[in-house]
């Protein structure tokens, strides 16, 4: 009996990710978002989720890829941390798959060092590859800094 | 009631006992005769007791019975309270504290052995008396018996009642009744346990109804109908007043802190062999819940402090003519928004050697730093961690964890902590806390296009200074800008500046008139554009005549200059010179498309390689006037208070003042210490809040310790002449190839220049006969540098001259190389000693100087040996 896992999924540039849908507290479309000066750039800003003040961590910044065009407006995924909820900006939204534990692997050496400290693994999925974001590395540690492996 | 429900009051109600016993077994110590105390002490211990048996913790019953009988006997008069009964009896209270806290974890007495304790406290009551018993015994038992029965609370009212009885369950019933009416006797109003979570909740609730009430109020601000507008406005109100009434409820008197303070008091002087007084005044000072919970450590930390570092034995206190008993005082009182906390004693103070030298040691400071701090710098050394004089770590305080964490605990809540000493006197530590948390008033300021808001506890005033008067009132004082506020200085920040934001000077789309700013980016990567342009029109990539080419007032910088930037900062050389510039380039632009254009390439590039020069002085000029826009555009001042100094903030816009909840910032962003929190606006935007005292210490405007005299302790800190900014008026010259020296201008007769002939020799001094006197010369670079130029030298054709004319005395003239300039400018002097002929140096014009000592040098020329040669 194959260990099933349900995922939220989201594109960033032509990379496909997924999170645990536990992890997922809700995803919403763009928001407006008051900048946090003196803050790196992966922290975009603050923004009102009904009356609670959320953190917006922009991922694509977050795995070095260029930023998308002024045009295209992020997505938001808000994720459960230990410390509360946390957005993350993300290209697109892609629907909730269901994988097989089976299918999992830890990313290979070959991957480049900042992308595997922030994905747990990868699902090899029939069309494509699924990497799974590590949500407590992605938000960072106190100085918005990704949390580094010793 | 459940059975766990019984136990659950049984304990909270214990613990106030207990608080109460502690207060009154160290006041009964210093009134042992005392029958109210007496009777107080004695009833509590025996509801415990009872209590305890109706609940079956028997080991607690032990403890408490023991101490009841003790207790009886001291009533009685048999015996008379001593320092080891209290010692003995407080004891007894921590056991019984202890049971309590183990029934409260664990729901059982735990494994304890109470027996060491009670059999100290069985040979005590057994022990002969020695006092006499106190007078009147009989209307003291009939006192406890009314209030043993349940009866009417009036002290004074002994009853006709049969005696107390042994019957258990009785004392039990009239034991749960009693501590009801002993509170009821304290609070003149009925009250009622609320539990602190749901208050917690409450005002959570609370909170969010704030923002909905703002953001209603924004709508119907722009609404037409009355109705809306009337009912908003008493939503309004009705809010204000809930929020008001909730937070009363969970402001709590500060006396519930300090009642544990006598207890705490007594067993560090005792510690330590000290007598300590205590006093405390303000009790009755409300403070919210969560800064009590907060501040209740470092109170303790402080107070024990006092006792064991501050006070002094009573011998030395005697051989120093003061009291043998120390005296302890608390202060609190509610000023400015806020709550002050003094705590101060009368003890011998600071030892600023004893700090000076242990900061030395643990390798705090330099020696160097160390020999020139002030007596204020080396107090606050007191605040860093791992610092503490104690010689040894006794179990009280000298930990040196203790001031460290009381200064951030304090700062966590938005508070400030200040320790004042004068020695052999006495310390003072002042706090000031912010009275709530959670919902606060704040101005709100634009930069930039974004919002912030500025808790209004931090506001003094506000400065606003238009055109002319912005570009003169904002002065400049080594590079950092200052205002002169009512005759004093204030230190500004550039909030633009300190977030770090880019200074495109803003032009808010959608604006009509042609933006009165010049986005300076756009102007500078224009212009940058044309190189490559001209380039690749060189390269035959694009093609463009000198036509297309266009003209200055065309781009962007001159759709600026022209209507705008010349009329408006015209006065600066700065834009004068930009404009002159700007126009040459664009005569070389079209030059060198003119000369593609007849073919001529070799020429064609030459002139490109002199628009690229010309290119690099338009940046810079670009950057200077930026800087000219930038500063002297409106000024909006907003005068802040940050840790006792004052400073101004500068903003494009000042808003409304509006009533803000306080959202705290993820832990992501809590290490920026900008920013105190975030909160919702009206519109539903988030906008963050200004941490006062970090944007202060980021930009500078606050030093860590500050320059102050012991006079002026006791005033309130100002930022004036007294803080060594001396503005003066001073002699700039030249000195040696590149170095520069200043006369103080006062020391200044005339300046003169003498033609070398004029020089004379008279003895082995060169003097020049100068209005009717024959006045001596010194050159200033030989008497510092201690060599002899021959008489006569000099490369120039003349001497520069500064005559110094002492009273009463004749002139004396100084060489030097070249006067400079005559500058006025607020100065810090730094002092040297052993540097003979300077009084220190300073950062005048941005250039390091040396300030000239004239009688010094005068003195050291006239004690210089003759030459050899000369005539003795």
């Amino acid at each position: 009996m194959a260990n099933i896992q349900q995922f939220c999924t989201f594109f960033l540039k032509d990379q496909f990710f997924g999170v645990p849908v536990q992890k997922v507290q809700e995803v919403i479309r763009y928001q407006e978002m008051t900048r946090v000066p003196l803050t790196p750039p992966v922290i975009r800003g603050l923004i009102n989720l009904r009356g609670q003040i959320v953190l917006a961590i922009d991922l694509r910044r977050r795995f070095a890829m260029e930023d998308r065009p002024e045009t295209q407006l992020p997505m938001n995924v808000v994720v459960r941390t230990e410390d509360g909820p946390v957005s993350f900006l993300v290209d697109e939204i892609g629907d909730v798959l269901e994988v097989d534990e089976e299918s999992f692997e830890r990313p290979p050496d070959t991957v480049e060092r900042q992308t595997r400290e922030l994905v747990l693994g990868v699902y090899k999925l029939r069309e494509r590859l699924m990497l799974v974001l590590d949500t407590e590395r992605a938000v960072g540690g106190e100085d918005g800094g990704v949390r580094k492996a010793s | 009631m459940s059975d766990l429900e019984i136990v659950k009051e049984f304990l909270v109600e214990s613990y106030e006992n207990l608080d109460r016993l502690d207060r009154d077994l160290v006041a009964l110590e210093k009134d042992p005769g005392n029958p109210q105390i007496l009777a107080s002490v004695f009833r509590t211990i025996h509801t415990i007791k009872g209590t305890s048996g109706f609940l079956a913790f028997n080991k607690l019953e032990a403890v408490a019975h023991v101490g009841e009988s003790l207790l009886s006997r001291l009533r009685d008069g048999l015996l008379v309270l001593n320092s080891e009964i209290t010692s003995a009896l407080l004891a007894m209270v921590d056991a019984v504290r202890q049971i309590l806290g183990s029934i409260d974890s664990t729901g059982s007495e735990g494994e304890r052995n109470d027996q060491e304790l009670i059999a100290n406290l069985t040979r005590l009551l057994q022990a002969k008396t020695a006092a006499n018993p106190i007078s009147g015994p009989a209307p003291v038992q009939a006192e406890c018996q009314a209030e043993d029965h349940g009866e009417d609370q009036a002290e004074d009212q002994p009853k006709d009642l049969p005696p107390p009885g042994p019957a258990k369950p009785q004392d039990a019933v009239e034991a749960q009744n009693l501590p009801q009416q002993a509170r009821g006797q304290s609070a003149s109003d009925s009250t009622i346990r609320v539990d602190v979570a749901q208050l917690d909740r409450l005002m959570n609730r609370m909170g969010e109804l704030v923002l909905l009430r703002n953001q209603i109020v924004q709508f119907t601000n722009s609404s037409e109908n009355n109705g809306l507008l009337a009912t908003s406005q008493r939503l309004n109100l009705l809010t204000t007043e809930l929020q008001e009434g909730v937070m009363k409820t969970r402001m709590q008197p500060i006396g519930n802190i300090w009642s544990k303070f006598p207890r705490t008091v007594r067993d560090v002087a005792q510690g330590c062999g000290k007598q300590v007084r205590i006093e405390m005044e303000g009790k009755e000072t409300e403070l919210d819940k969560t800064i009590i919970e907060a501040i209740k450590d470092p109170l303790i930390h402080i107070v024990r402090n006092s006792v064991d570092h501050g006070i002094e034995s009573p011998e030395v206190r005697i051989a120093a003519g003061k009291s043998p008993e120390g005296q302890l005082s608390l202060r609190a009182f509610h000023e400015g928004g806020q709550v002050n906390i003094e705590i101060s004693d009368d003890g011998a103070g600071l030892d600023q050697e004893r700090i000076r030298n242990k900061a030395l040691q643990k390798g705090l400071v330099t020696a160097d730093q160390a020999a020139r701090m002030t007596e204020r710098e080396i107090t606050n050394l007191i605040w860093l961690p791992g610092f503490s004089t104690a010689e040894k770590v006794t179990n009280v305080s000298g930990r040196g964890v203790g001031m460290d964490v009381v200064k951030t605990n304090i700062e966590k809540i938005g508070g400030t902590v200040d320790l004042q000493s004068k020695p052999g006197r006495g310390s003072t530590v002042r706090m000031k806390i912010p009275l709530t948390l959670a919902i606060i008033p704040a101005l709100i300021v634009t930069t930039a296009g974004d919002r912030y808001a500025i808790p209004q506890v931090s506001l003094l005033e506000l400065v606003r200074l238009e055109g002319e008067q912005a570009r003169k009132g904002i002065e400049l004082v080594n590079g950092a800008p200052v205002y002169r506020l009512r005759g004093r200085l204030l230190p500004l920040a550039y909030l633009i500046r300190e977030l770090k934001i880019e200074t495109a000077a803003s032009s808010s789309p959608g604006s009509e008139v042609a933006s009165k700013d010049l986005d300076f980016t756009i102007a500078r990567d224009e212009h940058r554009a044309w190189i490559r342009t001209l380039q690749q029109v060189l390269g035959e990539k694009l093609g463009m005549t000198p036509e297309e080419a266009g003209y200055p007032e065309k781009c962007a910088l001159g759709q600026w200059l022209y209507p705008v930037g010349l009329k408006e900062y015209g006065a600066f050389s700065e834009i004068r010179a930009l404009e002159d510039i700007h126009k040459h380039f664009h005569a070389l632009v079209r030059e060198t498309l003119n000369l593609k254009q007849q073919g001529d390439l070799a020429r064609a590039a030459q002139e490109l390689g002199n628009v690229e020069r010309t290119s690099e002085r338009i940046m810079k000029l670009l950057t200077a006037v930026e800087n000219r826009v930038l500063e002297s555009e409106n000024a909006n001042i907003v005068v802040l208070r940050a840790d006792d100094q004052q400073f101004g903030l500068v903003v494009d816009e000042i808003n409304d003042t509006e009533e803000i909840v306080v959202k705290p910032l993820s832990k992501q962003l809590k290490s920026i210490n900008t920013f105190a929190g975030a909160t919702i606006m009206g519109d539903g935007k988030v906008a963050l809040i200004l941490d006062v005292l970090g944007l202060a210490q980021r930009a500078n405007v606050v030093s860590e310790a500050r320059d102050r005299t012991g006079a002026d302790q006791d005033e309130k800190q100002t930022l004036g002449a007294d803080e060594g900014y001396q503005r003066n008026a001073v002699l700039l010259f030249q000195y040696g190839a590149n170095g520069r020296m200043a006369i103080d201008l006062s020391l200044v007769a005339r300046l003169e220049e003498f033609p070398r002939e004029t020089i004379e020799v008279a003895g082995d001094r060169e003097v020049v006969q100068y209005r009717g006197q024959i006045m001596p010369l010194i050159r200033v670079s030989d008497v510092l540098e201690n060599k002899r130029s021959p008489a006569g030298e000099g490369s120039q054709e003349s001497l520069h001259v500064v005559v110094y004319a002492d009273q009463g005395r004749s002139s004396v003239g100084l060489v030097v190389d070249r006067i400079l300039d005559i500058v006025e400018e607020s100065y810090v002097m730094h002092r040297q000693e052993g540097r003979t002929g300077t009084l220190g140096s300073a950062v005048i014009q941005k250039r390091v100087t040396d300030i000239l000592d004239v009688p010094g040098l005068i003195a050291a020329a006239e004690r210089r040996p003759l030459a050899a040669g000369a005539s003795a």
